[in-house]
């Protein structure tokens, strides 16, 4: 049974841009997908309103198992710029009502789980953006959701901290068994990190394929540089090009 | 950070200096242009008198600007939760910022029929509006995924203004609060001197006005001298509270490298 499944949804915007077009999508438990596109295909725009952050013009998202708590990762690391690592940590928790004191130590302990146990009482301005990142990323996980949607988080960040980000990621996806589903326009950080690949076509956005990488987890630096990586990349970059002239 | 002290004050000095000796080389008298030693002197003569002035204009300063700063972020809160009461009064605020306060002080004067309220009418219309529009422009600067992310969490309206609008508007809010320091002190000086020519007054204008008609030119000078200190003053205070408010996070109050 799927843990979210979004059935036949088109997008239109307001100015009359088709956003996304009749597109069906099950997220199985558990799982890691990426959604690959190139920019403008609507990739974001399905990830919120799985999120319910935007309503569809058509279709439908269900949820087979009840609606979950859901896990949000922006582009940005979209941090209170007033509060503390800590305190940005513990917002979801504050905001469902949970004391201070308890509210706290779990956001403490998400933190830790990122790498940055000892940044608690930091401002987000005197860290780096892969340390913004990897708050946004505990304060994603603080209320332990079933659910972690991520959207293109690693973008703006350096290639050396992407692949540290790449690879902490995956150890908590694998520590905790959250699904997650994982917006990117990059190839390769898709087939290092997924489970299974939907590939995404522009004007109107649409998923024109749907892989699987049956590479097996942990997968480690030395993966990135083997031979199955590579044909998985070249796949998918394949799949990809004909998305974009189709 | 030295020269940002030294340079001005030594300029000072030179003036002084200068306007000191140009008033005696050119002997000219004193009910046309006193020195600044002669304004010192009479400042020191006078304390006993100049004194209880500043203290009532400084009150009424300081009453109108908390009175500006409760009404001005109140109804910035309120235009911030209705789009309608926004539409409905912003129109009138603007009216009431660009109206001259000379032009109407005579009316809220014999309206309010009371002299220190009426002044507070007064500077407090001159010092509102800046609190007003810089707090709403605040409350709407707010990050839309941080919003998203509230929405996300289910915050009503009433954890996102407390938790993520008020923060985010703060910066805006100080910047409006270091200008409306400045207007109370103006609006409540110059309404005043409204008053004053009913000669019912007792803060500092009145007795520029008072000196003036008895031609005691230093005083009035002296008196000069304090509004302006007051000023400076206001805006001293205001600019280190906003520096303590900021300084752990925004980049307005940030040292250099940080």
């Amino acid at each position: 049974m799927p843990v979210v499944s979004v059935r036949s949804v088109s997008k239109v915007f307001a100015n009359g841009v088709q956003a996304l077009a009749d597109v069906s999508l099950d997220i199985e438990p558990g799982e890691f997908l990426s959604v690959l596109g190139p920019s403008g295909c609507g990739k974001s725009t399905l990830l919120r309103i799985v999120a319910g952050l935007a309503p569809p013009s058509a279709g439908t998202i269900e949820w087979p198992a009840g609606k979950t708590d859901i896990g949000f990762v922006f582009q940005e690391p979209t941090l209170m710029p007033w509060a503390t690592a800590l305190a940005n940590v513990a917002l979801p928790l504050g905001l469902g009502g949970m004391g201070r004191r308890e509210r706290e130590a779990r956001a403490a302990e998400a933190l830790a789980h990122v790498g940055l146990a000892g940044f608690e009482r930091v401002y987000p301005r005197e860290l780096s953006g892969g340390m913004k990142m990897r708050v946004s990323i505990a304060r994603a996980l603080v209320t332990a959701p079933r659910l972690l949607l991520m959207d293109e988080p690693f973008a703006a960040l350096d290639e050396i901290t992407r692949h540290r980000l790449n690879a902490d990621l995956l150890a908590l996806w694998q520590k905790t068994g959250v699904t997650v589903v994982f917006i990117t326009h990059s190839v390769f950080e898709s087939v290092f990190l997924s489970q299974r690949i939907a590939v995404m076509a522009a004007r109107p956005g649409r998923i024109v394929s749907d892989l699987a990488i049956d590479a097996p987890y942990p997968r480690t630096e030395s993966f990135r540089t083997s031979p199955d990586y590579a044909a998985h990349c070249r796949l998918v970059s394949a799949r990809l090009g004909e998305a974009m002239a189709a | 950070m030295t020269a940002r002290i030294v340079a001005p004050v030594v300029m000072g000095i030179v003036m002084l200096a200068l306007w000191e000796a140009v008033v005696r080389v050119a002997v000219i008298p004193p009910y046309v242009l006193p020195g600044p030693l002669l304004v010192a002197r009479t400042l020191i003569d006078d304390w006993g008198m100049l004194a209880p002035a500043l203290v009532v204009t400084l009150t009424i300063t300081l009453q109108a600007l908390a009175a500006a700063v409760v009404v001005g972020v109140l109804l910035a809160v309120l235009f911030s939760l209705s789009r309608w009461i926004e539409l409905s009064l912003f129109p009138y605020a603007i009216i009431l910022q660009v109206t001259p306060i000379v032009a109407i002080a005579p009316l809220i004067i014999a309206w309010a029929n009371d002299v220190d309220l009426s002044l507070l009418i007064c500077a407090w219309l001159v010092a509102f509006f800046p609190i007003l529009s810089n707090t709403v422009l605040g409350l709407r600067s707010v990050d839309r995924n941080l919003l998203a992310l509230f929405d996300l969490y289910g915050a009503g309206r009433w954890k996102t203004l407390i938790h993520l609008r008020l923060p985010a508007a703060l910066p805006y809010f100080l910047g409006g609060l270091r200008i409306s320091g400045g207007l109370a002190l103006i609006g409540a000086v110059v309404a005043e001197f409204v008053a004053g020519t009913g000669g019912s007054a007792s803060g500092l204008a009145y007795r520029i006005l008072e000196a003036g008609y008895q031609l005691r030119i230093p005083r009035m000078f002296a008196a000069l001298v304090l509004i302006s200190a007051a000023g400076i003053a206001i805006y001293l205070v205001l600019s280190l509270l906003s520096y303590l408010l900021l300084r752990r996070w925004h980049e307005s109050a940030m040292s250099g490298e940080g």
